[in-house]
């Protein structure tokens, strides 16, 4: 079916509006999700949490009561900032046994991580 | 109808349970996550009970009494639990805040040594340096002449506590040992003790036959110039391998295994291998060594060759090799496969799977013969 011109000039500012509406969208849920701090998947949680008992709970404890590293527990971060603990699980800490995890571990998985253990969420 | 099935195989089981027989073939599989054991066979290659309500298994170290029938299983929480092999059983548990046996603590650090046989306390050594610091405490090891040797890694001493008068145990205290020592093992003969060092590329080494020429420094330097990898998984030295006139252990944050002559304690070799190597163990014979590795290789196990010097197999278990326990003779070795959640027992001649028994995120496997062995 052929549209006439009129048609044809009617669409043209619908379509923009469309992508104005699109953009604020995206805007809105990266906004929501910087302030959540990007949520890692589902299953990609599921995934975390386990590195997170079995492996970094190998030196700090499965419980995150510590071990050779020092405990995770909330009470023993709360008065940390969160940048700094984000920091010392993707670089590490010199001078420590603490290894960098940024190979594993992008920024936000490491903060939701982060968040995870100040609520006392890390243990099984 | 069922059920009848089940009261039948109940009461066989119940009868077999009843005549008498050995503790040789016995083992403990941890199960750490849910603060069990399993307790195993290995001539069926069968699992005989679950224990539950141990606590917090991480790092859980096991010892055996000398008649190998009670497990003694030490959790991180201070709990130890004496578990009865032959009834699949926990005698007793308690809390803590030779014919004796020793645990190591990592806070508050120290030492406490229990009575075997009441699990009442015998003594009590806190970890105290510099000024008044308690240290933790790692590389416990019970020593030819009622003596317990053991590290304390915050303080970078090595203590040896002679027990041969219970009631005034003598400490002795080495200083300045090297920096962090994390773990340490003592040679079969229970000659040497020598601990890992975490921040240094050596060992240190004390003859426990002559303390008096005091912690000397082996392997020094054996990585030098080179650029060490970020560790995910500390070392274990427990099951140190020690074949024929040879040792072999892991380079810390390196993707090799290192060859030393005993005796000399001068490093004869290296070996690349697949990751870093966390536990690296001699097959009873020697012939063969064994190494598993740390996260993010920790799916894989590797079987040197100990003549030639080569790896001659690789295998796939699965994510999350944690440990290996080789049957007293060596013709089989058990592999716990935490991520799978079982615990796979391969031909150590063939490398074929004899079987697999399913476990709750099995870690430590240790079988009763460690009742007769001195380090273990």
């Amino acid at each position: 079916m052929k549209e006439t011109p009129s048609t044809e000039w009617k669409r043209r500012p619908l379509r923009r509006n469309t992508l104005a509406l699109a953009f604020l969208i995206v805007m809105a849920v990266t906004v929501e999700r910087a302030a959540a701090g990007a949520e890692p998947a589902r299953e990609r949680q599921d995934q975390l949490l386990s590195l997170l008992r079995q492996d970094c709970g190998s030196c700090h404890g499965l419980t995150m009561k510590g071990g050779l590293g020092p405990p995770l527990l909330p009470q023993f971060l709360s008065g940390k900032n969160d940048d700094d603990l984000v920091d010392a699980i993707l670089n590490g800490r010199d001078g420590t046994p603490m290894p960098p995890w940024n190979p594993f571990l992008s920024e936000s998985e490491a903060r939701w991580l982060v968040g995870v253990l100040k609520k006392g969420e890390g243990a099984p | 109808m069922n059920k009848k099935w089940l009261s039948v195989a109940a009461l066989l089981l119940l009868g077999a349970c009843s005549s008498p027989r050995g503790t040789g073939d016995l083992g403990i599989v941890i199960e750490r996550a849910s603060g069990s054991v399993q307790v195993i066979e290995t001539t069926g290659r069968t699992s005989l009970a679950r224990v539950r309500g141990l606590g917090d298994l991480s790092h859980a170290s096991v010892v055996y009494s000398r008649d190998a029938r009670y497990a003694f299983v030490f959790g991180r929480d201070g709990g130890l639990s004496k578990v009865d092999l032959l009834t699949g059983r926990l005698v007793k548990r308690i809390i803590q805040s030779g014919n004796s046996i020793g645990v190591s603590n990592y806070k508050p650090g120290g030492v406490k040594v229990f009575d075997s046989g009441t699990l009442d306390l015998i003594a009590d050594i806190p970890a105290v340096y510099g000024d008044g610091k308690r240290s933790k405490v790692v590389g416990l090891v019970d020593a030819p002449g009622k003596r317990f040797v053991f590290t304390l890694y915050d303080a970078d001493e090595i203590w040896i506590a002679d027990f041969s008068d219970p009631a005034s145990v003598a400490v002795r205290k080495f200083t300045g040992v090297g920096e962090k020592p994390y773990d340490a093992l003592i040679t079969p003969d229970g000659r040497y003790y020598i601990a890992g060092l975490f921040d240094e590329d050596g060992m240190a080494l004390l003859d426990l036959w002559n303390p008096d020429a005091g912690v000397k420094r082996i392997l020094d330097g054996y990585g030098k110039g080179e650029k060490k990898l970020p560790v995910y998984k500390m070392p274990h030295l427990e099951g140190w391998a020690i074949a024929g006139n040879e040792a072999f252990f892991p380079g810390v944050g390196r993707h090799e295994v290192l060859i030393a002559k005993t005796g000399t304690w001068k490093q004869t070799g290296s070996i690349p291998v697949y990751g870093q190597p966390v536990f690296v163990i001699a097959r009873p014979d020697g012939r063969q060594v064994w190494v598993n590795f740390a996260f993010p290789n920790n799916e894989t196990v590797q079987v040197i060759d100990v003549p030639t010097r080569t790896i001659v197999k690789t295998l796939k278990p699965g994510k999350g090799v944690l440990h290996m326990e080789f049957t007293p003779r060596g013709s089989e070795v058990w592999v716990s496969v935490r991520d799978k959640d079982k615990v796979v027992v391969y031909d150590t001649a063939t490398f074929k799977v004899l079987r697999e028994l399913p476990a709750e995120k099995p870690s430590g496997i240790f079988l009763s013969a460690r009742a007769h062995k001195t380090g273990l």
